[in-house]
């Protein structure tokens, strides 16, 4: 499955491609730019905002990569994704060839392209970056384009799967850690079968990341890939309640993955959090991203006028653009940093101001007062200040003493990270849990019982989706071996 | 999976359902409760599992008719599917042998305080249960409680069945009565409220379980978080049951109104739509 021998460097094709034009004239190429919905359109609907490349843009752009002998873009991606053979296939026009390199490491190139920092991996190595000081290759637009391509063509490729080995696994979760591990596996020759806690399959993929950013129909055609692989999904079905993991052993299961998420919300614990309208980024977005709630579904959802998001991180932006989807007056950021230490990607920020979101930087909120129903009215801010750096070498805020201003909302959205979701590790009996509640694991994501691995936010307590299907390749990769030598 | 298998009307607005849940049958503890969700864009509500039948691999529900959502549930009949049904979600109830038990019911929190008698009685405890309606026809699962307890006290509030007056008042003539060791009550927040203030001016330890708006179910949103002795707890991977005297039950109150504006036109649209087709 590794056998990328039709796509090496040195194959006669991609020879030749490197002689048809000079290094020298590639890096002149200016790097291209994506296509996005005007903001005054794009924030009064869900459409994606980001349209993707042009075919004649993405066959330029493939001809900025130099196809480096010693690649540093693929160390950056973690999923090790084999960067300059699919970027040489786009530059030959054999994009479906493109879209089966991205395939054999990554179960889900369509959403990757579009929710993966490249910015922080794959493109801050590539060679542009770190030695020419340019802008790097567009990775990212590439991958998208390449994955979307080869969706509208109706000719996916299925990637080539090992003959049926006999042994069946199973899979907590059908997000990004479980659905790259459920795929590395079926690839493997195991008999997968994905247990997911929800009715819809996806995990974060759909309930917290917005359409407007990743549209599910995408995720959807790429789940379809994955389960014409022979992976075979079960949803409302949580493994430790619905079915115990004895269970599942006596059912001839030989091996389990939990990649059962974060999920469980923080709050901050000061007066008047449990107002209503008062809520998490998780309940704002799974209300409306997997329930439907202000669009089609049955499932209601509170927004206002005055919508204030607590936070800086990328689930942030989702979650105050959305509340600018849902006719917000004044949809603002409240971070207790500034814009500098904000995690959220430098993208998103981009994209929430174009779309008319208030930044409130170095304020923090400490108290919120509601009217005789208890909805909440007005939040009390306290202006911070920058101090010294802290243990993230982010510079730390600090109180300015007596600096405090009170203002008006109706809704306030808590989105300063995510626990790890008890439900599953509490449910099996001799997991090692840490103190913050999430997996211990091996080096090689093994979980203190042997036949059991575990990767993505459930072992990491909150981290990204690219990160999350690294784990589920890496599990994937130790468990096989595992099983091989237990088996 | 998730047909139904038998529905009775225990009253015009309250339903009982018999629902095809081999998994969640057999899995089910006292306290549990299941996710259920009816059509592609339903809501997903949470319903506490009154019965359950292992051999059958059913489980039993019981729906009060207030909102959209329950109305969609409540029209379903016997051979349609449940679009959507997950569980057992929660901490089981904490079963013991404590002496003597007090089970106290109210409206449609009978149902879900039925499979908790039903384990208090199998420990070994001495169990007295009260069940608390308006009226007469909203009693309900009399009958099945009379089988499990060693004594039922029946309240309505206008005394057209039983005795007449609130809860609280069967309670307390027992505990003037005799020593009770432990207090279970499932019911309307305000119910659950007095019921906790009473016992524990008689010191006896009590246990409510809690009915919150729910998204997941799964501890992900935090849409059901209560205070518990001044902490912020999730009813659904805490609960739902929790120490009585500790719940801070008209913050509870306050949270269950989040959507009733909403929930109130929704049901009113909902209604002009079903009747005129």
């Amino acid at each position: 499955m590794t056998d990328n021998k039709a796509t090496s460097r040195n194959t006669p094709w991609r020879e030749q491609l490197r002689k048809t034009i000079s290094n020298k004239e590639r890096t002149v190429i200016t790097r291209v730019h994506m296509h996005e919905l005007a903001p005054d359109i794009r924030n009064k609907n869900n459409e994606e905002v980001n349209m993707g490349l042009t075919l004649d843009e993405a066959l330029l752009e493939a001809k900025r990569c130099l196809d480096c002998p010693n690649p540093t873009c693929t160390s950056g991606c973690p999923v090790n994704i084999d960067i300059p053979s699919f970027i040489k296939n786009i530059e030959r026009n054999a994009i479906l060839e493109a879209a089966a390199v991205l395939k054999q490491t990554s179960a889900l190139p369509a959403v990757c392209g579009r929710v993966c920092p490249q910015e922080k991996q794959c493109e801050a190595s590539c060679i542009y970056t770190q030695k020419l000081g340019k802008a790097a290759v567009a990775i990212g637009y590439l991958e998208r384009f390449a994955a979307d391509y080869e969706r509208k063509s109706g000719k996916a490729s299925i990637p080539e799967c090992a003959p049926l080995n006999g042994i069946k696994i199973a899979v907590v979760g059908s997000g990004p850690a479980g659905l790259s591990f459920a795929g590395d596996m079926a690839k493997r020759g195991y008999k997968v079968t994905v247990f997911e806690a929800l009715h819809e399959i996806g995990g974060v993929l759909k309930y917290g990341i917005p359409e407007f950013r990743l549209p599910n129909d995408i995720i959807d055609a790429e789940i379809e890939n994955i389960k014409q692989m022979g992976v075979e999904i079960i949803t409302n079905c949580i493994v430790g309640k619905t079915i115990t993991y004895d269970e599942l052993k006596k059912q001839g299961y030989k091996g389990l993955f939990v990649g059962s998420g974060a999920g469980l919300p923080r709050f901050m614990n000061i007066p008047g959090e449990n107002l209503i309208g008062v809520m998490s980024s998780n309940e704002y977005l799974t209300r409306i991203n997997l329930m439907g709630a202000s669009r089609n579904g049955d499932t209601p959802v509170l927004s206002g006028e005055n919508v204030a998001i607590i936070g800086g991180g990328n689930t942030a932006m989702d979650a105050v653009r959305t509340a600018k989807r849902l006719g917000a007056k004044h949809a603002m950021i409240v971070y207790r940093r500034s814009e500098q230490e904000m995690p959220a990607r430098i993208e998103e920020i981009k994209h929430a101001k174009e779309e008319g979101v208030e930044f409130l930087t170095l304020h923090n909120p400490i108290e919120y007062m509601g009217d005789e129903q208890g909805r909440v009215k007005t939040m009390r801010l306290q202006k911070m200040a920058l101090g010294e750096p802290d243990a993230s070498g982010r510079r730390s805020p600090v109180e300015i003493p007596g600096a405090i201003e009170t203002i008006t909302v109706d809704t306030v959205i808590v989105s300063i990270g995510v626990s790890p979701n008890p439900l599953v590790p509490s449910s099996i009996p001799g997991l090692t849990v840490s103190k913050w509640g999430t997996l211990v694991v091996s080096d090689d994501l093994q979980t203190s019982i042997p036949a059991i691995y575990a990767g993505g936010d459930i072992v990491r307590g909150g981290a990204t989706v690219i990160l999350a299907m690294g784990d589920g390749r890496k599990a994937a990769a130790a468990m096989d071996q595992y099983l091989m030598s237990n088996c | 999976m998730n047909k139904i298998l038998k529905k009775a009307f225990f009253s015009s607005n309250v339903v009982y359902f018999e629902v095809e849940a081999p998994l969640i049958a057999q899995a089910r503890k006292a306290g549990h409760f299941v996710l259920v969700k009816v059509g592609t864009n339903g809501e997903r509500i949470p319903l506490t599992i009154a019965a359950s039948d292992t051999t059958k691999g059913s489980i039993s529900l019981v729906v009060q008719r207030v909102g959209v959502s329950s109305a969609k549930l409540c029209a379903l009949n016997e051979g349609d599917y449940i679009t959507d049904l997950v569980g057992p979600l929660g901490k089981a109830t904490h079963i013991e042998k404590y002496g003597t038990v007090l089970c106290a019911g109210g409206g449609v929190g009978v149902a879900p305080l039925l499979p908790i008698v039903e384990a208090m009685k199998k420990a070994g405890n001495k169990v007295i249960t009260i069940l608390a309606a308006r009226s007469k026809e909203l009693v309900i699962l009399e009958e099945q409680m009379e089988a499990n307890s060693d004594e039922v006290i029946i309240m309505t509030d206008d005394g057209t069945y039983g005795k007449k007056g609130i809860i609280t008042a069967g309670i307390e003539e027992v505990l003037l009565r005799e020593r009770v060791d432990m207090c279970v009550t499932v019911g309307p927040a305000v119910m659950m409220k007095y019921v906790a203030l009473l016992t524990k001016q008689y010191n006896v330890p009590t246990m409510a379980s809690l009915n919150t708006i729910m998204v997941d179910g799964t501890g992900m949103c935090g849409a059901c978080r209560v205070t518990v002795g001044g902490k912020t707890k999730f009813v659904c991977v805490d609960g739902p049951e929790f120490d009585a005297h500790q719940v801070d039950f008209d913050e509870m109150q306050m949270r269950l109104g989040s959507y009733k504006e909403i929930e109130q036109k929704a049901m009113n649209q909902y209604l002009t739509s079903t009747t005129s087709n």
